[in-house]
């Protein structure tokens, strides 16, 4: 394999100036990225591996409500961190859902919201692909695409973000804590991921050198805990992304919707918030009709980016089948099948 | 392999007879230990790695190789290309036996398919060699791919499978359809699946002079003994192969492919030890595969429910340089009584590697179809699948006509179906949901696979010590053949299982045939068997032809050898130790060889298959369309049972990966440019234990006097077929809908609310 600078900063200020030169690229757990390496689509210079950066994988309550993730938070430390499950069930059941108990073990928070996309052809390296080589085509735009996106997607890339982490984040308001060349900075999680359009070589919004220091969910997020599902449909029962997923929380007083929160993964370059349904269900009362609505509204822009006019259904079903999980009220335990329509199923043993 | 340290006491050991017990895996502790070494496990010294270059377009011709680069790299000693290559002695295009494929050794620059081996780097480490074949950047000239199954012009295969007429038939299909009360007329489509064994092709080889040590897993060692022999020009003596272990070969690994060879002659062309192990995806082409299928099953009933005839037709592909037809029409020869039978089969040439065996080739594909076939066919007669299957039951073998050596297929049936709670089926689809709302839909499959045997030889040796050894290059592919042979040996030789030392694995053994259509422990078993009887009757004429043993003149009344010892058939006060025997005789030790073999007199008076029937249950998210099977019972009758707990896992496995054949797997191929675009293991989706179900399975008694000397039938293969059936019936009565073309997927069943 090409030979490439390992380096190990220990502090943040480092590791912002340990990446400051071209080819040199951020290593997490690396469950992403060697896998590109080893395949070829990405040949970095240089690592700087943040693992050991001090003060990155605490879980802190904040004096304002808030919840602060430290980047290297491992993603199955968070999802079993029980205060934090307590508040945002729905982030910790898309965690479990997502990946294997190994993968879980191993991957990071920050190494999560910046993984790339599952497109095969971007992995193939004898495929053209806009996003792996700007300008070189989109092999996928004709091709085996049934699992590509619906929504925000352009000429140039069809591809989705495959992240079940970030689609409840995004629909809880999520905040990114970034450091940069400039110093420190945040931006929304929503502002994190960007769509394609004619430059979908570029997957964030982060400049070169920016180091995700943490995640932020702001206190408001904790008024949907009562109320909150992520649900994953996948072609088996584990270990697999998502065809489509929708994380679902309700803010439900006095048998009225006071405010709803709905997010699509798997249908994007990334996860997608449906403001609109949530407006429509504002204020109403939680019922199958109010659901359907919303689904239609949630997928009003979507049309098939090739084989896959299926996952709109799909997406609208999910949406419907998410807001009534939600609205019945989270469960005391996360189920044995995490975000699977099998959670139900007994005998079911945890994966 | 005498120094592999096995259990000789494993657990539950009964006393007496070892055949029929529950023995575990004597290779077990090395297993879990990490002690057991697998062929890329060897390090001789001074090797060096050896990787692939690989070509990424499926047909055309490598114009350039930037081999100065490579070579330039840190660490990288030499690359072998076509221009760059020991000579092989013959021509591997030539085909000397039906048992050579043709394979891509660097002979000519054409590229016949996508992931083809196109150069090879050596060099000091891995990640040198990997990185080499990295910097070789090739260049193309490009032609278009040919893919799928339209891709061009059928044609008639001269034979499918290995050597079975393309077309066969029996009574006349088209007026039993024309008379026909009912009938139904479906198109099934299976994709292309990959064996995908957890250990991926490997191989160490090592050249001393003309000497040649390979470390390599096989299913065949003497088959890729000779192979390997006839390339590289040199004596069967002079090769040398160790396969103690196989990571799963599922048939990829049974005849000499295309990259090990490339790993002897980089150990020739260096002049040192080589490894050489494949990619994950690089498994994917030159290793072979299960070819897709279309199928069409045409079927017609009377009245009754009684077919009037059943017409098989199956379009299969083949690579453009090689020959090998997945026989899937087949599968209709054998299970149902139907007066008039038609199979046959077309194909069409694309750019993939030549497709191979992968367990159960043709009955796997032929069974999904068949089997959902037959439960249209019930549902349109408006008959329980089950009470239909019984109707149509086959007495004798449909196509031939003659008897079955054994058959007890009523009983797996009964028995399954006692065990599953079938009786309690509603008869139409969409009927059933469990407290949470999910449809639940219960579907069968009859299971079926050929009892077959092939040749094998094994040496028996009785000594002095009161030990015995019993030598065959069998092969243990994770089935348990060091438990399951060593039982028959120890029957054999009439001793306790720690007491023969069972040697298998290397090719200095007797050839013990090939570990493939479910016949090793037949075969294998057959030749230990009769191995085992010439060495006692060779210890036995020693003791009754002497007058100072107590067993003298007993050779008309016969002896039993049990526990090391000789006993008088007619009176059992006599008996002596066979360490006696030996000793007073002034023999170190008496050896003897056995065969086994198929009987000829046998099949061609009987057909031999084994038989089972499966019952699935699913649950089906019915907004959703996600499928999962919540409950399977097998039950099989494939003759005597050498070790139940082998047996069992055996038919676990293949009740999973026909699970795994209805809703997972396949291989998904760009329609353009004929490359696999999954070609890993995280996205060409097997089941995972989430998706596994709790699993029952019933070994039916059954005793066949016909198939061989010891009555057992196999049971590698016969798990996947009607288990793939079961679900995608059981995914129709669950849902009502009914899906052809596997695996079913979440938009197949998005269709009704
Ligand atoms: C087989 C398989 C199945 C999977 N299934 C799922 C699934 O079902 N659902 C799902 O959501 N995910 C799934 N994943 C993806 C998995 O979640 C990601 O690989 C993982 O979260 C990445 O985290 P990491 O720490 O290993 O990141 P790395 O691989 O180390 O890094 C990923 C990327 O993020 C960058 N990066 C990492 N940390 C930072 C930081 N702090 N600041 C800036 N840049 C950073 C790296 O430079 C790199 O580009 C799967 C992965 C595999 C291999
Ligand atoms: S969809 Fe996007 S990622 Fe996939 S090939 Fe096209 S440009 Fe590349």
């Amino acid at each position: 394999m090409k030979q490439f600078d390992y380096v190990r900063p220990a502090t943040v200020a480092e590791a912002v100036a340990a990446v400051a030169q071209p080819g040199a690229v951020y290593l997490a757990a690396g469950t992403n990225l060697l896998d590109l390496m080893k395949g070829g689509v990405s040949r970095p210079d240089r690592l700087v591996d943040v693992t050991h950066l001090d003060g990155l994988d605490q879980i802190e309550r904040l004096a304002d409500g808030s919840v602060r993730i430290g980047a290297l938070v491992s993603n199955a430390d968070l999802a079993h961190d029980a205060d934090f499950a307590k508040s945002c069930p729905a982030v910790a059941e898309a965690l479990l859902s997502g990946a294997s108990a190994q993968l879980r073990n191993a991957a990071t928070v920050g190494g999560n919201l910046l993984q790339r996309t599952r497109c095969a052809y971007f992995y193939d390296t004898a495929s053209r692909c806009n996003k792996r080589e700007a300008g070189s085509g989109c092999d996928a735009r004709d091709g085996e695409n049934r699992t590509h996106a619906v929504l925000g997607w352009s000429e140039s890339c069809i591809a989705t973000n495959p992240s079940d982490f970030c689609v409840p984040l995004l629909a809880l308001d999520a905040i990114v804590e970034i450091e940069g060349k400039s110093g420190r900075r945040e931006i929304t999680l929503d502002a994190l991921h960007r769509l394609p359009g004619n430059t979908p070589e570029r997957d964030s919004a982060l400049e070169p050198g920016d180091l995700i220091v943490a995640v932020r969910l702001p206190p408001a997020a904790r008024g949907f805990a009562a109320h909150s599902r992520y649900l994953k449909v996948r072609e088996r029962t584990s270990y697999a992304f998502a065809v489509v997923s929708a994380a679902a929380a309700l803010r439900i007083e006095n048998g009225k919707i006071a405010e709803a929160r709905l997010a699509l993964g798997g249908v994007a370059a990334k996860p997608w918030r449906a403001r609109a349904a949530e407006g429509v269900l504002k204020g109403v009362t939680p019922t199958a009709d109010a659901f359907q609505e919303a689904a239609w509204r949630a997928l009003t822009d979507a049309r098939p980016s090739g084989d896959n006019a299926f996952k709109i259904e799909l997406a609208r079903r999910i949406v419907v089948r998410a807001l009534t999980l939600a609205a019945a009220g989270t469960p005391a335990r996360i189920a044995a099948l995490p975000a699977s329509p099998f959670a139900s199923t007994s005998g079911a043993i945890h994966v | 392999m005498s120094e592999l340290n096995l259990t000789s006491t494993p657990a539950h050991l009964r006393h007496g007879s070892s055949i029929g017990q529950p023995l575990t895996r004597r290779d077990g502790l090395l297993k879990v230990k990490g002690q057991a070494t697998y062929a890329a496990d060897n390090h001789p010294p001074g090797m060096l790695f050896a990787v692939m270059a690989v070509s990424s377009i499926a047909h055309g011709r490598v114009t350039s190789l930037d081999v100065a680069a490579a070579k330039h790299y840190p660490g990288v000693v030499d690359v072998m290309t076509p221009d760059h290559k020991p000579p092989l002695a013959i021509d591997p295009e030539i085909k000397t036996n039906p048992f050579v494929f043709r394979m891509e050794v660097l002979q000519s620059n054409e590229v016949r398919y996508a992931n083809q081996p196109i150069a090879v780097v050596i060099a000091e480490t891995l990640e040198a060699a990997t990185e080499g074949a990295v910097l070789l950047a090739p260049r193309y000239e490009t032609l278009p791919a040919l893919v799928g199954l339209d891709a061009g012009e059928s044609y008639v295969p001269p034979v499918v499978g290995v050597g079975n007429p393309t077309e066969n038939h029996r009574g006349d299909v088209e007026a039993g359809l024309a008379a026909a009360e009912k009938q139904i007329d479906a198109i099934y489509e299976t994709p292309p699946q990959y064996h995908n064994a957890m250990e991926p092709h490997a191989i160490v080889a090592s050249w001393d002079g003309d000497n040649l040590q390979i470390d390599m897993p096989t299913q065949g060692l003497m088959l890729s003994l000779a192979r390997v022999a006839e390339l590289f020009g040199i004596a069967h003596d002079k090769i040398h192969i160790r396969s103690p272990f196989l990571g799963g070969g599922f048939g990829s690994k049974g005849l000499m492919a295309g990259p090990p060879v490339l790993g002897i002659m980089a150990a020739r062309l260096v002049g040192k030890p080589v490894k050489l192990v494949l990619r994950r995806e690089q498994m994917y082409g030159p290793v072979g595969h299960r070819a897709p299928t279309r199928q069409r099953l045409r079927i017609g009933a009377d009245g009754e429910g009684r077919l009037t005839a059943l017409d098989h037709h199956a379009r299969t592909v083949s690579s453009t340089f090689d020959d090998f037809y997945e026989p899937a029409a087949d599968a209709s020869h054998t299970l149902y009584a139907a007066p008039a039978i038609r199979t046959s089969h077309d194909a069409v040439r694309v750019n993939t590697g030549t497709p191979l065996f992968m367990r159960a080739p043709g009955e796997a594909t032929g069974s999904i179809a068949l089997e959902s076939a037959i439960d249209e066919m019930a549902w349109a007669c408006g008959i329980d699948p089950l009470a239909f299957r019984l109707k149509n039951y086959a007495e004798v073998e449909p196509i031939t006509g003659k008897p079955f050596s054994s058959k007890a297929l009523r009983a797996c049936y009964e028995q399954g179906a006692a065990r599953f709670g079938w009786s309690k089926r509603s008869l139409q689809p969409r009927q059933m949901r469990d407290d949470a709302g999910l449809l639940v839909g219960w579907g069968m499959g009859t299971a079926t696979f050929p009892a077959l045997m092939f040749q094998a030889e094994a040496r028996a040796v009785l000594r002095r010590d009161g030990f015995g050894a019993m030598e065959i290059g069998a092969h243990d592919m994770g089935q348990g053949a060091w438990t399951a042979l060593a039982q028959i040996a120890a029957d054999a030789v009439g001793l306790d299982i720690d007491r023969v030392e069972f040697k298998a694995g290397t090719s200095d053994l007797p050839d013990a045939g090939i570990a493939g259509g479910s016949a090793h422990t037949a075969t294998a078993g057959a030749a230990i068997h009769s191995a085992g009887a010439a060495v006692i009757a060779k210890l036995a004429d020693l003791a009754t032809n002497d007058d100072r043993s107590p067993l003298f003149g007993a050779g008309n009344a016969g002896v039993i050898a049990r526990d090391g010892r000789l006993i008088r058939r007619d009176d059992e006060s006599r008996s002596e130790s066979y360490a006696e025997i030996l000793a007073r005789a002034g023999v170190a030790e008496v050896e003897a060889r056995g065969t086994g073999a198929p009987n000829p007199a046998a099949m061609e008076e009987y057909a031999m298959h084994a038989h089972g029937a499966v019952f699935a249950e699913v649950k089906v998210d019915p907004e959703l369309g996600q499928v999962r099977v919540t409950r399977m019972v097998g039950a099989f009758a494939a003759g005597r049972v050498v070790n139940p707990r082998m047996v069992q896992s055996q038919l676990f496995g293949g009740m999973i990966w026909g699970m795994s054949f209805a809703l997972h797997e396949e291989a998904i191929t760009d329609r353009r440019s004929g490359r696999i675009m999954n070609a890993n293991l995280g996205e060409y989706h097997i089941p995972v234990n989430a998706d596994v179900p709790p699993l029952d399975v019933i070994t039916v008694e059954e005793h066949d006097p016909h198939v061989n000397a010891l009555g057992i039938k196999g049971v590698g293969e016969i798990g996947i077929t009607g288990s793939a059936g079961a679900v995608a019936n059981a995914v129709w009565h669950a849902t009502g809908v009914r899906v052809r073309r596997f695996p079913i997927k979440i938009e197949e069943l998005l269709t009704q609310r």
